[in-house]
């Protein structure tokens, strides 16, 4: 179908849907980690108030369950936010590897793109982006993702909110795992040849020998030390020009 | 602790890492060879916040068999290889962790 400027419109709202659309399995696995983090915020001494509002004006997951741990160990807020600085620090991988391809987008657009962006609506966005080469496209695409996440997560932290005051240790559930069989589910169709192995397994394994590190840098260096043994497995084993399976 | 202070606080220090960055940089072209390292950005980062949750128990590998996350990881893995199918992998995986957990 040729596309011409009266179908814009439609095309908008068609991307923006297939955005949400192509979220839906992240949303049920974010559901009941937004759970715990409501009935945990609650625990923590956090006023129901200010654990709602955190995930509309922070809205980052792990960075978000790491502030209540601290807020119950009465941790002062300066180092709560540093903390909060590094274990999103991923993020600014992640938006340098999105920008160049939203090369052009105004700032109106870039800025909001940028506040609601994920773990979960990057990975969708580096895949969705791959079928869509319009910028008009794939700003509505990331768009819808990242606004299906976020009503999703403000919804599931709400609930959390209400099951936090009925429930005493909502972390032993271990509804945590729900949040690493999503990212294995993400995590293992990216791997499509050995440099991509070779990275998933030192950044692993980095992650893990360096956990005790302060502030998770652990994750810093884990990712720095897998996307670095990537690149250089690349230039070992090139890949054929048909492309590997 | 005030609240509002702290939610501020961490609500700058998330936008830092989201927002100028990608102002920044939608702007330029970046170098070949840097586009072509950030394709690993998305593996690396998840298998670092996978893998410690999975095998670390309070900073100590917990490789027993009463870790349920254990096995339940690599049936999701598998699922997910052989169907890459997200939300199948999600709900046997689950399945596979929960009825684990009953048994032992």
């Amino acid at each position: 179908m040729p596309s011409s400027p009266t179908t814009q419109p439609s095309s908008a709202r068609t991307h923006f849907w297939q955005g949400a659309k192509d979220t839906f399995p992240l949303l049920v696995g974010a559901l009941p980690f937004g759970l715990i983090y409501g009935a945990l915020g609650i625990a923590s001494g956090l006023s129901p108030a200010a654990t709602a509002a955190m995930s509309l004006v922070v809205f980052a997951g792990s960075a978000q369950f790491i502030a209540v741990s601290l807020i119950a160990a009465q941790t002062p807020a300066v180092v709560i936010a540093l903390t909060t600085f590094v274990v999103n620090a991923r993020h600014i991988l992640y938006s340098a590897t999105l920008a160049p391809q939203l090369k052009g987008l105004s700032t109106g657009w870039l800025v909001p793109l940028g506040f609601w962006l994920t773990d979960e609506s990057f990975v969708v966005a580096v895949k969705g982006f791959e079928e869509r080469n319009q910028l008009e496209e794939r700003k509505w695409y990331l768009l819808g993702s990242e606004l299906a996440m976020y009503t999703n997560w403000f919804a599931a932290t709400g609930l959390g909110i209400l099951a936090g005051q009925a429930i005493d240790d909502p972390g032993s559930w271990g509804l945590d795992f729900a949040l690493v069989v999503t990212f294995i589910g993400m995590l293992v169709p990216m791997v499509k040849g050995r440099p991509e192995l070779l990275a998933v397994l030192v950044s692993g394994v980095t992650a893990v020998l360096g956990y005790g590190l302060p502030h998770r840098a652990g994750l810093l260096l884990a990712a720095v030390l897998g996307v670095l043994s990537g690149v250089l497995a690349e230039r070992a084993w090139p890949r054929s020009k048909a492309g590997t399976p | 602790m005030n609240e509002v202070w702290l939610l501020a606080s961490m609500a700058i220090a998330t936008m830092a890492t989201r927002i100028p960055v990608l102002v920044a940089l939608s702007r330029r072209t970046l170098p070949e060879g840097v586009e072509r390292a950030l394709r690993y950005v998305p593996p690396a980062v998840l298998s670092a916040i996978i893998l410690p949750i999975v095998v670390l128990r309070e900073g100590e590998l917990n490789l027993v068999t009463n870790n349920a996350m254990l096995p339940a990881s690599l049936i999701a893995i598998l699922i997910s290889w052989r169907t890459k199918n997200l939300l199948l992998t999600i709900v046997v995986g689950m399945t596979a962790f929960l009825v684990w957990r009953m048994i032992f």
